[in-house]
């Protein structure tokens, strides 16, 4: 009874988690398809993220609704929450981010857009890894360490990135207007702010680690 | 009857603190953190204290009688009253205090009062075992914390099953150590009584499978009293005990529990004694020792297996402190108490 009533929460979170791996990986393909001009996929893409955003959402309630109602892990019940709580921020900024591409369509620059996929490749590793780092929080507390370390690498490198694009498109000359410049600094901005909320996740969960270790 | 009842009330207002206080040493943990209901905790500490009490109580009981084999019912009512009194006024003046050192120090107050010899090699067995005991479970809840962590760094449990795990293995430690307090500690309690009073119970028999002697009936009913004290005052020092005092994870709960569980039932299991004499091991003696202290012992433990950085002196010291101050209060309340109810209300006491 009591380990039938786990495993349907395990199963919860399991497929929550894998659901912000798969928010990764749709927002990079769809950032691809948006630099390569195929405006038609990326937007089945945007759809995609959403429907997926909706669903985490039904899918973090009830984890919610289970743990509360059944009295579980009273002692780490906050945390588990806090995590996925926050860990929805990243699925969210992946789907506005999309949204906001399909609302503005920014000028795709040649000279820029092997640095965009670049930092759309760097964001959603942080994702990635954060996404190990919360599967090793619940079943193998003292691999977490190691893939938080990769997230902040990766946010780290996507900081780098986004400089790089910024001092392009304002220190280069092929952007004649400063609006376009503008345009150009706010997606870099939109971009590294997933691999931003990956380590704003990876910072509490670093905290949830110590109060876990026995 | 019902003089027995009277005289028998002292001990069985000790068995009431007993438990109101030391079934929050057991249970404390898991109630306050909610792992254990309460509920749940006090049903299950009632059952296992009696039977811990009755079927492996004489043990322990037996060391004390040999301290002071108190002859009268009056003496072991004054004696009793004195522990409890000790109790009461130490925990109110907030020391530290064990049921297990009154109880020695009334009965060596009784001594002084009655001229007897204090048999000192029972003195030293106990006072040896004092010191013993809060090292043993820190020792024993360093080697559990170790095992467990290797465990569960090898069998990579999910946190929500993990947690259903820890509240079951809870419950069972909670349950070995409530048998254990049962059997260590209704000593405290009855053990004064023995001598005086089991006498005038008759056996009864449970229709030929069992047959519960005097001593065991004696027992019974101070491990009524402890449950009394269970379910009507330890919520309140559970939860003190589970949110307060210690910071433990539900995991090192458990090896606090099952630790303390361990030291106390080593100390009061004749079988296990008769089975380590039989290999020609070396035994433990049977002593009514401190729950608390077996508790703090293997936090102590828990802390030092983390790396020594939580390790609190101040509360070795108290501990220290409680070894020699319960027993000499106790035995001072005892003398006064004996000569009052001696002389102003003509009893024998000796």
């Amino acid at each position: 009874m009591l380990f039938n009533r786990a495993k349907s929460i395990e199963s919860s979170i399991d497929k929550y988690l894998e659901n912000i791996l798969t928010a990764g990986l749709i927002f990079e393909s769809g950032i691809k398809e948006y630099f390569e001009n195929k405006f038609e996929k990326f937007e089945e893409r945007t759809k995609e993220i959403q429907k997926l955003e909706s669903e985490s959402d039904e899918i973090r309630r009830e984890i919610k609704y289970k743990l509360y109602k059944e009295l579980l892990i009273p002692d780490a019940r906050g945390d588990v929450l806090g995590l996925l709580e926050t860990l929805d921020n990243v699925i969210d900024t992946a789907e506005m981010v999309m949204i906001r591409f399909s609302i503005e369509k920014p000028t795709i620059w040649p000279e820029l857009k092997d640095d965009f996929l670049e930092l759309t490749s760097a964001s959603v590793k942080s994702v990635f890894e954060l996404v190990s780092a919360s599967r090793a929080f619940f079943r193998e507390i003292t691999k977490v360490a190691d893939s938080l370390i990769q997230v902040h690498f990766w946010e780290h490198e996507a900081d780098k990135i986004e400089e790089r694009i910024m001092r392009k498109a304002f220190e280069g000359t092929f952007i004649a207007e400063l609006s376009q410049k503008v345009h150009m600094r706010y997606f870099a901005e939109r971009i590294s702010m997933l691999a931003d909320e990956a380590e704003d996740v990876a910072d509490r969960l670093d905290i949830y680690t110590i109060k876990r270790s026995i | 009857m019902s003089t027995i009842i009277i005289f028998l009330s002292s001990g069985l207002f000790l068995g009431w603190s007993l438990g109101a206080n030391d079934a929050a040493n057991v249970w404390g943990t898991a109630v306050g953190t909610r792992m254990v209901s309460f509920k749940k905790a006090a049903l299950v500490a009632s059952i296992f204290i009696l039977l811990g009490a009755v079927i492996s109580g004489s043990g322990a009981s037996h060391t004390l009688g040999k301290l002071g084999a108190i002859n009268e019912l009056a003496g072991a009512f004054t004696v009793a009253l004195a522990a409890a009194l000790s109790v009461f006024w130490m925990t109110k003046a907030a020391l530290p205090v064990s049921t297990s050192q009154a109880i020695v120090g009334a009965i060596i107050g009784w001594n002084l009062f009655s001229g007897s010899v204090i048999d000192m090699k029972a003195l030293t067995k106990i006072l040896g075992t004092w010191i013993f005991s809060p090292i043993l479970s820190a020792v024993v809840a360093i080697i559990l914390y170790f095992i467990i962590s290797s465990i569960l760094k090898h069998w990579k449990i999910h946190l929500i099953r993990l947690d259903g795990m820890t509240r079951v293995a809870l419950l069972a430690a909670g349950a070995f150590g409530s048998y254990s307090l049962g059997a260590n500690n209704i000593a405290n309690v009855m053990g004064v009584f023995v001598h005086s009073a089991s006498g005038m119970f008759t056996d009864i028999s449970f229709g030929g499978l069992f047959t519960l002697n005097g001593v065991q009936q004696l027992f019974f009913i101070g491990g009524i009293a402890i449950a009394v004290g269970v379910f009507t005052y330890s919520k309140r020092v559970m939860m003190t005990v589970g949110s307060g005092i210690y910071e433990l994870t539900p995991i090192t709960a458990f090896i606090v529990v099952l630790s303390s569980s361990i030291v106390l039932f080593l100390f009061a299991s004749k079988g296990l004694q008769n089975l380590l004499i039989s290999h020609n091991l070396p035994s433990f003696p049977l002593v009514p020792v401190s729950s608390s202290q077996s508790i703090v012992g293997a936090v102590i433990g828990i802390g030092i297996a983390k790396g020594g950085k939580n390790l609190n002196l101040k509360v070795l010291g108290r501990i220290s402190a409680g070894w020699v101050a319960t027993p000499v209060i106790a035995a001072a309340v005892a003398f006064i108490t004996l000569f009052i109810v001696q002389n102003v209300f003509s009893q024998v006491v000796y």
